[in-house]
């Protein structure tokens, strides 16, 4: 596969590492008063759709960004390439 | 021998002989032959042993969908097994051998298996072999491998070199006949960057094997003059030999070129294949069309072919099969190679036609509502029984028998993504649907465009079409004029009626009574039928069979072609040398070794290494007289416990931590508190896992107020790294932090024992103070040594003696171990290595790897209230979890055996005296074992449930697995100095 890295371009897959699910970006508050519950949730519950995904990859041999990439699981087509620092952002993490 | 069987003209050339052997014959060929068409030359029909029966076989194909002329190449350790006898070129001493015989081709005893088909039929070895299962291994297997099966590997190292290739292209054209031409010329005009890759060892693909005219010219004519065009454009590289082997993700292809399996032995310097990675913009497959067979009794007798291969054998390479030969078909294009063999001089006793209208095309008999019933000879093809339209029978005399049943799209490479082909009546065959590979798309006899004229225009224009997708304006080539001959067949699978067996799949020896078995078994889904029956299997991959194979299955059960539906093609195209998949990662490539800075010093020292992730450490140091590696260990363990030792620790990770928000940081990723570590002091910490799991552990010194040094464990460095990137990245990006590796910018040294300040201060530079007030226990601080040289010194200790480590930049490594070992003369200091480090942590009671196992807890570890409740860190939450937390949660405990001279086993079970050895009765277990020489007696940790409060306690050791049994009894797993009164001396 080929990710199309947002500052790189184009690069080899064989160059990143996967994690998986992007909502490991979504980490909860650790002092809601169901935290254990919603870690549980966070950790151990996720989706595993036939179709577009995004998820976790770590250019590792590259330059150490991790990106939200978002592939279809049926047809390894790659729709959208982000830093995962942007979507953290996003997601409002901060600190 | 003479060439009894070698034509006039052909592509080989005839000025020069090529000498080669087959099963210890010698023969003569030319330059162009493959051994195949050079055996038919000198009249050799006879060229292996089928898989399952061993019946005598000859070649059916002329080309790398060969399931029969398997043979073993070269000898010694470039023998080559299961290599097909019609692809290979022949070069001056090729030796070849052939397969699955014994004692010899022509007399083969394991031919009994033929004797005894009636019992060796489809789902044989799942009948017959199922019990007792005990059998499998030692009786059965063998045995069926032994009678069953291809060539024989050298067992030798490979002599030769692979190599792997990267290259970047516009357009990928695969297959160089005249669609996959066309379309180089069409698109290498236009400038694009475009790679035309064939299989053969000459470009033209089936123009090499017809007679055809192209405009004016001789095909040949028009290939040369084409590919001296191609050739002459830098933006097109024409790869020869060259198989595309698969079309994987994101238009990336793979391809394996064999670059000297044409010669003796590789140029100097030249590698024998090298495995291409393609990253092809477009792909465009002109990848041709396969002859199907039609199947009929005894149809496998050497000398029984192809039509279309007969044909190649004849015009490419001008060899026939025998003198006389006849012609089978259901279609039109069946009947050019009547008319080709007679053009050669070759005796066409008649041409077979099922279809009552057959046309007559070829100067021979014409047996127009025919079909051939059955043959004879017992190494290869005397008659034909041949079943005339009135019903009446003949036996007709040739050596040969050139069969087509149509020719099948060659829709492999559209299928390597799931795609799935789809049905044309019209050609009746499987084309390639329109759910190939993003970015691949077909022309030519590939797509069903069979003739030569749909084969150019096709692949002209689908060239033209891929770059245009590119933004790439391709111009109209002139193409010649050629034949456009329509496809005119009536399909037609097999011989109906008879009793003996008629062969589908030659490679796997089945019938078409194995389908229809499979059929009554109700193994009936294409898939299933394959993985019984084995339809389809191998090397060729069904590439001539699977189309027979379900059309009988649809007959069977009344459905069409398309609703049975058929197998799918995975990626390679051909089979693929381990070699050429392994490339340079052999031998000390496959697995590179880091060497640490004082590598070469140990190495002097005799050292004895052992690798730990990619490194090489040193285990232990024998000294002269040492014959055991115990001695040695015992040894540098008392040493340093009674004076001083040295260990390189170079390997464990580093982790530079910087940034105003650093400490901040470390309080989120180690689980004990870092946020008000001083300045110029060092902490332990320890790293969970999200789920509350021990993931690494380390020590961490803080430098400056924005600057920390973090160390890992040498196996987990990566993974740190890693992880810290992510929380840093994805959880916290607003954190000013920086982070870098430097585990392989510094050389860092353990020096240890009650001398080791007294050592170190011969070589720290005089201006600093490293007394125990001035540099206390878990004092860090940057320094200078040996005048001048910068260092970083950290009062920190694993053997849980007073203890430094000591790093310098790594060029000055080996120069700073080498001056230790000099100061340290004066109080005896020794090297010591991981053995002995591990003697004495185990001795201290050190968690290390064996106790961060990926299954245990900052509990389990006795570290449960360092976990800080007051502060975010990854893992806390989640480690409050009720299960983790029982009352008899594992803890980390010591074990003694009882009797002083019996041996703690690491992986051993503890269970309480007098109850069954089960997992119901399970205590606990050791993680790490040794023999302790301060204490004279072998000792271990490990976890024990409720660990803390059962110390006296005395359980049993077990492990079921070695069969042994010690009592011991429990620790604590402070065996050494549990007050920690010499660390802080």
């Amino acid at each position: 596969m080929i990710i199309n890295h947002p500052l790189l371009g184009p690069r080899d897959s064989q160059e990143f590492t996967y994690l998986g699910d992007a909502s490991l970006i979504d980490r909860p508050d650790w002092q809601a008063e169901n935290a254990v519950d919603q870690f549980h949730d966070y950790l151990y519950l996720r989706d595993n759709p036939a179709g577009s995904h995004r998820e976790l990859w770590f250019h590792e041999t590259g330059d150490r960004s991790w990106l939200v990439v978002t592939r279809d699981t049926t047809t390894h087509e790659i729709t959208a390439v982000e830093l995962a620092r942007d979507v953290a952002r996003a997601r409002g993490r901060s600190k | 021998m003479s060439q009894i069987n070698r034509l006039n003209g052909g592509q080989i050339d005839t000025s020069r002989s090529l000498t080669f052997r087959f099963d210890g014959t010698r023969y003569q060929g030319h330059p162009g032959d493959t051994l195949a068409s050079a055996l038919m030359a000198n009249g050799v029909r006879l060229m292996g042993r089928s898989f399952k029966y061993h019946r005598p076989r000859g070649v059916l194909t002329s080309g790398s969908e060969e399931p029969n002329a398997l043979v073993e190449l070269r000898s010694g350790a470039r023998q080559e097994p299961n290599t097909r006898a019609t692809t290979a070129e022949l070069f001056d001493g090729l030796e070849a051998r052939s397969q699955n015989r014994f004692p010899s081709l022509k007399f083969d005893a394991m031919a009994i298996n033929d004797r005894f088909s009636n019992f060796l039929t489809a789902g044989f070895y799942y009948k017959t072999f199922m019990w007792p299962a005990a059998f499998w291994e030692k009786l059965y297997e063998p045995i069926i491998r032994k009678a069953a099966g291809l060539g024989s590997l050298s067992l030798q190292d490979d002599p030769d070199e692979y190599d792997k290739g990267f290259l970047h292209c516009d357009l990928l054209i695969v297959g160089a006949g005249p669609s996959g031409l066309a379309a180089a010329l069409t698109a290498g005009r236009s400038g694009a960057r475009v790679i035309l890759a064939d299989e053969d060892f000459a470009f033209g693909g089936r123009l090499n094997s017809e007679t055809f005219s192209l405009g004016e010219d001789a095909a040949a004519e028009w290939v040369a003059r084409t590919l001296a065009e191609l050739n002459a454009l830098p933006n097109v590289r024409c790869m020869i030999r060259t198989t595309v082997i698969g079309a994987f993700d994101h238009g990336i292809c793979g391809a394996v070129e064999r670059v000297s399996d044409h010669l003796p032995v590789p140029a100097p310097g030249k590698p024998r294949q090298i495995l291409w990675r393609i990253y092809a913009k477009r792909t465009l497959l002109c990848a041709g069309a396969i002859e199907r067979p039609i199947a009929f009794e005894n149809n496998d007798r050497p000398g029984i072919m192809l039509a279309g291969a007969m044909r190649a054998y004849v015009n490419r390479w001008a060899a026939t099969p025998a003198q006389k030969v006849a012609v089978f078909t259901n279609n039109d294009d069946g009947h050019r190679t009547a008319v080709d063999l007679i053009a050669k001089g070759v005796n066409v006793a008649a041409v077979i036609d099922p279809r009552p209208d057959a046309p007559r095309v070829a100067d021979c008999e014409l047996l127009a509502g025919a079909q051939v019933t059955d043959t004879s000879g017992r190494l290869g093809l005397k008659f034909i029984e041949v079943q005339l339209a009135d019903g009446s029978e003949r036996t007709i005399e040739c050596g040969a028998l050139g069969v087509s049943g149509g020719w099948n799209p060659n829709v492999h490479m559209t299928c390597h993504q799931r795609g799935r082909p789809v049905w044309d009546a019209g050609i009746a065959a499987f084309v390639p649907g329109d759910d190939g590979p993003a970015g691949l798309t077909v022309a030519g006899a590939a797509d069903g465009a069979f003739s030569t004229h749909a084969a150019l225009t096709t692949g002209a224009s689908q060239a033209a079409a891929s770059l245009e997708q590119l933004g790439i304006a391709a111009k109209p080539v002139d193409l010649p004029a050629a034949e456009d001959t329509p496809v005119n067949l009536k399909p037609f699978w097999y011989v109906k009626g008879g009793k003996g067996r008629a062969w589908l799949d030659q490679q796997n020896d089945v019938t078409v009574k194995d389908v229809k078995l499979a059929h009554q078994e109700n193994f009936r889904s294409v898939e299933h039928l394959k993985r019984y029956t084995t339809l389809g299997m191998a090397t060729d991959q069904g590439k001539t069979s699977n189309m027979g194979g379900l059309a009988i299955m649809a007959e069977l059960a009344g459905k069409s072609i398309p609703e049975v539906g058929t197998t799918i093609f995975r990626p390679p195209y051909t089979p693929v040398a381990m070699g050429a998949l392994g490339g340079r990662s052999r031998g000390k490539h496959f697995h590179p070794v880091r060497e640490t800075p004082s590598h070469k010093w140990a190495t002097e020292q005799g050292a004895v290494f052992v690798e730990t992730g990619n490194w090489l450490r040193a285990q232990w140091f024998p000294k002269p007289g040492e014959t055991e590696w115990r001695q040695s260990v015992d040894r540098e363990v008392r040493a340093v416990r009674g004076s001083v030792g040295v260990c390189d620790v170079t390997t464990l990770g580093k982790i530079d931590v910087q940034g105003t928000d650093a400490a901040q940081f470390l309080n989120k990723v180690y689980a004990n508190a870092f946020a008000k570590l001083a300045v110029g002091k060092t902490r332990y910490g320890l790293m969970l896992r999200e789920d509350g799991i021990a993931m690494d552990d380390g020590t961490t010194a803080r430098l400056a107020e924005d600057h920390f040094v973090m160390t890992t464990t040498t196996a987990n460095a990566v993974g740190v790294y890693r992880h810290l990137e992510f929380v840093h990245q994805c959880l916290c990006p607003d954190m000013d932090v920086q982070l870098i590796s430097t585990t392989e910018a510094w050389a860092q040294y353990a020096v240890a024992g009650p001398n080791s300040r007294k050592l170190l201060q011969k070589i720290v530079d005089p201006e600093f103070d490293i007394s125990n007030e001035g540099f206390e226990f878990m004092a860090c601080r940057e320094i200078t040594v040996c005048g001048g040289l910068r260092a970083r010194l950290f009062r920190i200790s694993f053997s849980g003696e007073l203890a430094y480590e000591i790093a310098v930049p790594t060029r000055y490594g080996d120069a700073l171990i080498r001056r230790l070992m000099t100061a340290g003369a004066e109080f005896d200091v020794v090297a010591y290595g991981t053995e002995a480090l591990g003697v004495m942590r185990i001795e201290k009671g050190h968690a290390a790897g064996n106790e961060l196992n990926g299954t245990t807890t900052a509990l389990n570890l006795g570290m449960g209230r360092m976990v800080s409740k007051k502060k975010d860190a990854i893992g806390s939450t989640l480690s409050e979890r009720e299960g983790l937390n029982r009352d008899d949660a594992l803890a980390l405990v010591g074990f003694k055996p009882q009797d002083s001279s019996a041996k703690v086993t690491a992986g051993g079970h503890l269970m309480e005296l007098g109850t069954p050895v089960d997992a119901s009765h399970n205590q606990g277990y050791v993680t790490s074992a040794c023999y302790s020489p301060i204490l004279n007696s072998s000792i271990g940790i490990g976890f024990l449930k409720d660990g803390a409060n059962r110390m006296g306690e005395t359980l049993r050791l077990v492990s079921p697995l070695t069969g042994s049994e010690v009592q011991v009894d429990v620790v604590s797993a402070h065996f050494v100095d549990p007050k920690g009164d010499r660390l802080r001396a």
